[in-house]
């Protein structure tokens, strides 16, 4: 009973995902709202639309920048929160959470006012500013229980062995938390990619792939977007299937050896 | 808070040091509080200055604004937009209940029922999971084009006379509110998965030992067990749904009648250039959720807040 029940919510999720990925391959037309016929035409002419292409590549800029910035700032937080005590930890734990409960719209009209007042012009940069601002709280959450896992003799041994503390870093600490650290940085691309209330904000003439969208959707959005989208969604779910074979290939050996 | 739902693979913590006090940790710490303090702290007190501004009287113009002392922008703001405040918070508490009730006994099956099929599992939660990765104003539009009123279902309904000739399902409020549900499933039913893969089934079997009928077992064991992934579901549906502006936007899934407080503040920062009444309502909203938050992490002792 609960087993079709989870098989049917499931299948109900996926069906706007379906339905994306189904008309990426519609018979080019005027617009992609009704169905045509089946065709590869918008995959082999995947660079057709110039303006499609432009946000994306935007998209993904400032998707890899936002993530690389927010992951170095976040696991160095995860880090001090497990390892070290220090004073205001409510306060910072505080300062963490907020983002996260703050509803987007605020986020957004919030950094839009605060560039208003300061005279900063939007662009690729400031939308790289605010994408930061609301990963970092998700790379902590998801860094922080890895950093928990992580064994202190590990580490102690090798200063035992005087390795200097760039070495424990790079040589220990660094790989045991790549997991985590890799879990941290998909999780910050999918929400920096997909963010449009923040970004819209933020961004002055610059488009990327969300907004983009947002703005053809008034007219009609050509199947390349269509097209995008649907590789960036079989990417992202060939490399969690990855990780997820990675994580049960490592607890089957340890099981075996421990 | 089980926001952690969102590490994905769980590993168990252990015992660690005990924590030391050392400059390092200033060093750790550092860059991220300066930034979230200029990107995220900058920004609020951006808007309660914008918020208190008037109209440039001496040298007029669309958008430009100075600095005063206006408290009247929250007067204004509040009597024009209290029913439409009222709407967004109304869509998105019923949004967070129907996704509470349609996300917990999925999250039970992926995480108690499936547990002696590891592989399944992990299906599973890729598929819950799988909407993160498709765009989400595209999954919106996909929508539309599904409940579209010369679509297939429309127009069965029609003939089933389930709905009224040219009847609409867009733009009503029926479809916002089926719009947000389905857009904050996930991030319902993956906190209470966390908490329920940990349930001890023991504590499930002592209840049913102890003559407990499956109700009972389920109230007094079950539940308050997963009550910190219901708490972080919850909020993290209705946080965003309460702010989110695009399922009930003309152009997604909404129509003029069904327009939320984020279109508001939308409409007023880029339409109208007003930013003191869109910054006061930012404000406002911003307020008005932290109160019942507050609340509710009070009520339900979740003080661990990450």
């Amino acid at each position: 009973m609960l087993g079709i029940y989870a098989v049917v919510v499931l299948a109900l999720l996926l069906v706007p995902i379906a339905y994306t990925i189904v008309f990426s391959f519609n018979q080019p037309g005027r617009t992609n709202a009704t169905w045509r016929g089946f065709s590869f035409d918008n995959w082999t002419g995947i660079l057709d639309d110039d303006r499609v292409v432009a946000a994306f590549v935007t998209s993904i800029v400032v998707g890899v920048v936002a993530t690389l910035v927010a992951a170095a700032i976040g696991t160095a937080i995860a880090i001090a929160l497990v390892r070290y005590r220090f004073r205001f930890r409510t306060g910072l734990t505080l300062l963490l959470f907020l983002p996260m409960a703050t509803p987007e719209v605020v986020l957004g009209s919030g950094l839009g006012s605060q560039l208003l007042n300061l005279g900063i012009d939007k662009g690729v940069g400031t939308i790289i500013v605010a994408h930061i601002m609301f990963c970092i709280s998700f790379v902590v959450i998801t860094v922080r229980a890895r950093v928990a896992s992580l064994d202190p003799a590990i580490e102690e041994a090798g200063r035992d062995l005087y390795a200097s503390p760039a070495q424990v870093w790079w040589r220990i600490t660094f790989p045991l938390l790549l997991p985590g650290i890799v879990a941290a940085c998909l999780l910050s691309f999918a929400l920096s990619f997909d963010d449009f209330i923040i970004t819209a904000f933020v961004s002055g003439n610059a488009e990327t792939f969300p907004k983009y969208i947002y703005t053809a959707a008034a007219r009609a959005i050509p199947a390349q977007a269509n097209v995008f989208a649907s590789i960036i969604f079989l990417l992202a779910i060939v490399l969690v299937l990855g990780q997820q074979l990675a994580a049960g290939a490592r607890r089957r050996k340890l099981a075996r050896e421990g | 808070m089980a926001f952690g739902a969102f590490a994905g693979e769980q590993a168990p913590a252990v015992e660690q040091a005990p924590r030391r006090r050392s400059l390092v940790a200033v060093w750790l710490l550092l860059p991220g509080v300066v930034y979230l303090a200029a990107t995220y702290l900058a920004p609020l007190v951006s808007l309660v200055v914008t918020s208190l501004k008037a109209p440039d009287l001496a040298n007029f113009d669309i958008g430009r604004y100075v600095y005063a002392f206006d408290v009247g922008n929250y007067a204004h703001v509040f009597t024009e937009y209290l029913p439409i405040v009222g709407r967004s918070f109304g869509y998105s508490a019923i949004a967070t209940v129907l996704a509470l009730l349609i996300s917990y006994p999925l999250a039970y099956f992926v995480g108690v029922s499936l547990r002696r099929f590891p592989l399944w599992q992990a299906l599973a939660l890729i598929l819950i999971i799988a909407p993160f990765f498709m765009s989400f104003l595209l999954r919106t539009l996909a929508w539309k084009a599904i409940f579209a009123d010369e679509g297939w279902i429309v127009t069965g309904l029609e003939h089933m006379g389930v709905l009224g000739a040219n009847a609409h399902l867009n733009g009503t409020p029926g479809m916002v509110i089926f719009g947000l549900t389905y857009n904050y499933i996930p991030f319902m039913a993956l906190p209470i998965f966390t908490s329920l893969e940990r349930l001890d089934l023991r504590f499930v079997e002592a209840g049913a030992d102890l003559y407990a009928n499956p109700v009972t077992t389920f109230l007094r064991v079950t539940l308050p067990l997963s009550l910190p992934g219901v708490v972080s579901g919850t909020l993290l549906t209705f946080i965003p749904a309460s702010g989110d502006y695009i399922n009930a936007s003309p152009q997604f899934l909404g129509s003029t009648q069904t327009t939320m407080v984020g279109n508001v503040i939308s409409d007023t920062y880029f339409n109208l250039q007003d930013y003191p009444s869109s910054a006061a309502l930012s404000i406002l909203l911003m307020v008005l959720i932290l109160i019942p938050v507050a609340i509710y992490l009070a009520l339900t002792k979740t003080d661990d807040l990450l």
